[in-house]
């Protein structure tokens, strides 16, 4: 240990010592870690679900798992992957991590809260994973009733409920983002001078804020028509069907967002690292994240074009959900922009984003796709819709993540990860990921239903394809895990700023101390202000 | 950590700057976490007026069971929680520690007030097998299953209510104690101002909740 | 189809069947949007990869051209793409509309989905389980209910989908091009054997539709006849069949308007005869007392279908003729 004798400043991993230190920390910063190691627990669960999906589906007979085993597990995977991994992902490791840290405070608004969201958290993942210790769900991840309410006997009231506290965790973090952006920025940090990573969080919390508690709502209604048989959605009660799909994707349209604006703003922070030049159309980007957190409220109709509601609703909100896309297309369109003259390295994070950009495209126009009225009546409920969600969900928002902790493993942890390994995982991140759903938009035309434990023959090749894929996806994601580890102990020290980057997070020490900077942070400039080079810079 | 502290207000917690900003912070917090609030009764709106629409002739029925006269004494006595509970602020304001706690024993004495009459309405309506469930009864000549969505909506709305208002007064027994010991100043009494906040909207959740469940329906006739 | 290993690739399909009137235009829409699709998404790739080489770092210390502000771009960017995305509303919408509005002519059938089968009725009164037999040419919509759950009655030969959702009825209409065996598939998640609720749907030339028809069910007919209903829950208590006095006359009631206690006015279509059945006090018709008894939980969803078919084949009894019907 020879590193020993360096004794480097305090920081926030070695100011205080011991698990209480942790369990009670109050610092944002520790808070994120803690996070990470939640959601890291339930990526892996939920990914070992899905090898067994791709297992079971690479033979057409139903014929690894039982039917009822088969629906628990793709029921589990979406809950895990949705609720418990993507949701609090980029926002409750990263923005927890980073917001502070970009806009010059000490902490968040209110740290109290902060830690007992995370304790909140973890209380709904307990409730989950007792679910599916005891046997599991087997309603899909949506929850259709009367399916869930009356018809379904697994552990619907235990899974809901873990989703039900849970979002109070969202919402608290939510809540908790808004104000510190508000009232916590640093002198001179205004509003357009902002990193678009605080943008998007901006935008992300509202829909937290605005979407999550009518989730609450629906899932008490549902535990209540469950448990004491007060009719509001069962048609045999009186209630209706319909109204549950409306009231539940008022929400889950929207939380859609809540992955993918995190990931979009992490992608506009790397795509400027990397190309050590400021965004193309800074303003255009960051009104496009609150028109989209805007109009993603408008346009949960989209899910319901063949639900029985009136042709006009699915006219209003196909046209609506047409209008959320451009948006979507602007920031692709400005981020390839901002590579135009840049100085493009071809660092890990690097890839991972230019990675994003490519998955998100595909994603955002097969959802254009799905949004035609006239297209969705055939691709509706098949696997063109889960190939659609995976390139969103996986192709965008965990591409963003990954990218997101490779660009700031350095400054979370103050070492760097081996380079090699980081960019072959990378590859085969993105190469295991298309051919695992590249297959299934083919396979959803061709007319394979979701959420199916055997089919025909004739589409046996597309998911043998398929599941080949995932197994390449599977060792991509194994790795990094690997050498993160590895890095706590081995990894070389990074400087306070390896990657030559502007922001404020840039110019405090690698890892940082407990309130974050030396000196507090005073703003003259606006954000990605690459004029000068890296070498040039003052340094803090 | 300890330069600075040497100048730092007392109350003032590490992340902030000055106890304007902290203020500032713990407002907007509170109004934001009212909004989430609305959204989540906003779910149980949407279902009621869906539902009307659906059994207009139930829910009028089922609303002339509600005893108006309870209602309408009920909203009087949260109007007149509210009006305690703004008179806790201003005293928290001016710094007046025992009238402030006297404030907010008088709120929670009304809203225990608020809560027994409901206790008394609840009653009522299981003595007359008007509780959703196997036991419904209905004699009337409108559907059965119409009134009884009323009823389910009834208890629904009426019952997140009572939560929140058993909530709020556990909270403000925490606050009526620590204002007891002094812990609040003119400077720094954010608590306070905060649950006042809360206190409110549980009154204006009510005041919709009033009209639509016990009124609506009186004037559309029989 | 699993013969001797044929090759592998031969096994490959990669676009589906066309068996309906419906099918081409949702092809058509579906490969714009495929052209849509791979246009931006071969752009962008070849931008990013064109732009990640020829702009590539050759210093560590290389900062990049500051950034210009094109706003005529952002404007290009920004309105080129809702012009196309408008393009594909208005045709998909068009599209949307011909598919969810069944032909003035369209054969009526009918479909009760229950936990994990489809129970189909044709015109003519043959029933059948999973498999439906339908004439080539001829457009038909099936009118659906769910017993439990929602399931969704789906055809990826004919392009049409549609939700099949307890309490009320739902319709999907085809019309078939292509003589041949066609899947059946469930497409809304409804439990345990989801994946299995399905079948084959087999269109035949005229002829042999007829044919088929005529033979013996092999569907053990279980279900009595709408007649049959009628009588043994007395609806002719009060529904006489010439005479309004005690119960609004139901000969001729179905696709007429009536009005109702409270005002309205409403078309007699089949939720309303359904709904009628099973929840009277909801609409009583003007002029007439709340007396019928609710009959939920007492008819099953395929009996209601029986009913419905007797009601709407009843023949409106002319002044005069009265007594002729039973």
């Amino acid at each position: 240990m020879s590193e020993r004798q360096g004794l480097r400043s305090l920081n926030y991993l070695n100011a205080t010592v011991g698990l209480k230190s942790w369990l009670l920390t109050k610092d944002h910063k520790r808070i994120g870690i803690l996070y990470l190691i939640g959601i890291t627990l339930f990526f892996f669960l939920g990914g070992a679900m899905a090898v067994l999906i791709r297992l079971e589906l690479a033979t057409p007979a139903g014929d690894l798992v039982q039917p009822d085993t088969y629906n628990r597990l793709f029921t589990m995977h979406g809950v895990m992957m949705i609720f418990f991994f993507l949701i609090p992902s980029i926002p409750a490791v990263l923005g927890n991590f980073l917001i502070p840290l970009m806009i010059g405070a000490k902490d968040l608004a209110f740290p109290k809260l902060n830690l007992a969201s995370w304790y909140i958290y973890m209380i709904g993942g307990g409730f989950a994973l007792w679910a599916m210790l005891n046997g599991g769900v087997d309603t899909g991840w949506t929850f259709y009733t009367p399916f869930s309410t009356t018809f379904s006997n697994t552990y619907v009231i235990a899974t809901a409920l873990g989703i039900f506290i849970l979002g109070f965790s969202s919402i608290l973090t939510g809540l908790n983002f808004v104000v510190t952006i508000h009232r916590m920025r640093a002198p001179g940090l205004t509003w357009f001078r902002l990193p678009l990573f605080v943008w998007a969080h901006y935008a992300t919390s509202l829909i937290q804020i605005l979407g999550t508690p009518v989730l609450a709502i629906t899932i008490l209604l549902v535990a209540a028509e469950r448990l004491f048989h007060i009719g509001i959605f069962d048609p045999a009660l009186g209630g209706d069907p319909v109204l549950f799909q409306h009231l539940f994707w008022f929400y889950s349209h929207p939380a859609v967002y809540i992955m993918v604006l995190p990931a979009m703003g992490v992608i506009s922070e790397l795509v400027t690292a990397f190309s050590r030049k400021r965004v193309f159309g800074y303003k255009l980007i960051a009104f496009s994240s609150i028109a989209i957190a805007v109009l993603g409220f408008l346009v949960w109709g989209h899910h319901m074009f063949l639900s029985s509601q009136s042709v006009y609703a699915g006219v209003v909100f196909s046209v609506l959900s047409m209008l959320v896309a451009v948006p979507s297309a602007v920031k692709v369109f400005n981020w390839t922009a901002t590579l135009y003259q840049g100085s493009i390295s071809w660092d890990t994070p690097m890839l991972y984003a230019l990675g994003f950009i490519g998955l998100f495209t595909i994603g955002g126009l097969t959802g254009v796709m799905l949004a035609t009225l006239g297209i969705d009546i055939h691709v509706h409920d098949t696997y063109f819709v889960v190939a659609h969600f995976h390139y969103i969900m996986v192709g965008g928002a965990i591409m963003a993540y990954l990218g997101g902790m490779h660009f700031w493993w350095p400054k979370i942890t103050g070492r760097l990860y081996p380079a090699f390994w980081s960019k072959l995982s990378a590859l085969m991140v993105f190469v295991g990921f298309n051919l695992t759903f590249f297959p299934q938009f083919v396979l959803g035309y061709l007319g394979m239903p979701r959420r199916y434990h055997a089919y025909p023959e004739e589409f046996q090749v597309l998911n043998v394809m398929s599941s080949a894929g995932a197994t390449v996806l599977g060792v991509g994601y194994l790795i990094p895990m690997v050498y993160f580890i590895w890095s706590m102990r081995y990894g070389k020290r990074a400087s306070s700023n390896p990657w030559g980057a502007v922001g404020l997070e840039w110019q405090t020490p690698s890892p940082p101390p407990t309130f974050n900077f030396v000196d507090s942070p005073t703003v003259d400039h606006e954000a990605y202000d690459y004029t000068v080079r890296p070498g040039d810079q003052k340094v803090a | 950590m300890s330069s600075e502290t040497t100048t730092r207000a007392w109350g003032l917690d590490h992340q902030f700057d000055s106890l304007e900003q902290q203020r500032e912070a713990s407002f907007l917090g509170m109004w934001i976490f009212l909004v989430t609030e609305i959204m989540f009764f906003g779910g149980l709106f949407a279902a009621y007026i869906l539902y009307r629409w659906y059994n207009h002739d139930g829910f009028v029925a089922g609303s002339h069971e509600l005893d108006v006269t309870l209602g309408a004494f009920n909203t009087a006595v949260l109007i007149g929680s509210s009006l305690t509970m703004a008179l806790a602020v201003w005293a928290a304001q001016v710094g007046r520690r025992k009238l402030t706690a006297l404030y907010i024993l008088l709120t929670i004495a009304l809203g225990l007030v608020f809560l027994g009459v409901k206790v008394i309405e609840y009653r009522a309506k299981f003595e007359h097998h008007l509780f959703p469930g196997p036991g419904f009864e209905w004699p009337g000549p409108e559907p059965a299953a119409s009134v009884e969505m009323f009823f389910n909506l009834y208890f629904l709305m009426t019952g997140l209510h009572a939560l929140h208002m058993i909530i709020g007064i556990g909270m403000l027994l925490v606050l009526a104690w620590l204002a007891w010991r002094g812990v609040f100043s003119p400077e720094n009494h954010n608590l306070v101002e905060g649950m006042g906040l809360y206190w409110h909207f549980v009154d204006i959740v009510w005041i919709f909740l009033f009209p639509l469940l016990y009124l609506l329906g009186r004037n559309a006739g029989a | 189809m699993s013969q001797q290993q044929p090759s592998m690739w031969e096994d490959l399909p990669l676009f589906p069947d066309s068996a309906s009137t419906l099918a081409g235009q949702v092809d058509g829409i579906y490969l714009f949007g495929v052209a849509v699709a791979v246009v931006f998404s071969l752009l962008i790739a070849v931008l990013i990869l064109y732009f990640a080489v020829r702009y590539r770092r050759r210093h560590a210390d290389d900062v990049g051209q500051p950034e210009k502000t094109i706003t005529w771009l952002e404007i290009a960017w920004s309105v080129i793409p809702l012009g196309i995305l408008l393009v594909m509303f208005g045709w998909g919408a068009k599209v949307y509309f011909a598919a969810m509005r069944p032909p003035a002519d369209a054969v009526e059938y009918f479909a009760v989905g229950k936990q994990w089968m489809w129970k189909f009725q044709h015109p003519q009164g043959r029933r059948e389980i999973n498999d439906l037999h339908v004439p080539v040419g001829q457009p038909i919509v099936i009118t659906m209910t769910s017993e439990d759950v929602i399931h969704s009655f789906f055809v990826p030969a004919f392009r049409v989908k549609a939700d099949v959702v307890p309490g009320r009825y739902t319709r999907v209409w085809f019309e078939a091009t292509k003589p041949g065996a066609y899947h059946l598939f469930c497409a809304e998640y409804c439990g345990a054997e989801h994946s299995r609720m399905g079948g084959t749907v087999y269109v035949m030339e005229p002829q042999d539709y007829q044919a088929w028809l005529s033979e013996a069910s092999p569907v053990e007919d279980r279900v009595l006849s709408g007649e049959e209903l009628f009588a043994k829950h007395v609806c002719n208590t009060c529904h006489y069949p010439d005479s309004a006095a005690r119960a609004p006359l139901l000969a001729g009631l179905a696709g007429s308007e009536v009005e109702l206690a409270d005002g309205r006015t409403v078309i007699a279509d089949d939720d309303y005869l359904r709904q009628s059945i099973l929840n009277p006090g909801a609409s009583i018709v003007a002029g007439y007392q709340p007396l019928m008894p609710t009959y939920q939980g007492q008819i099953s969803e395929e009996e209601l279908i029986q009913l419905l078919l007797y009601i709407k084949g009843l023949e409106p009894a002319e002044e005069g003729h009265g007594g002729s019907a039973p």
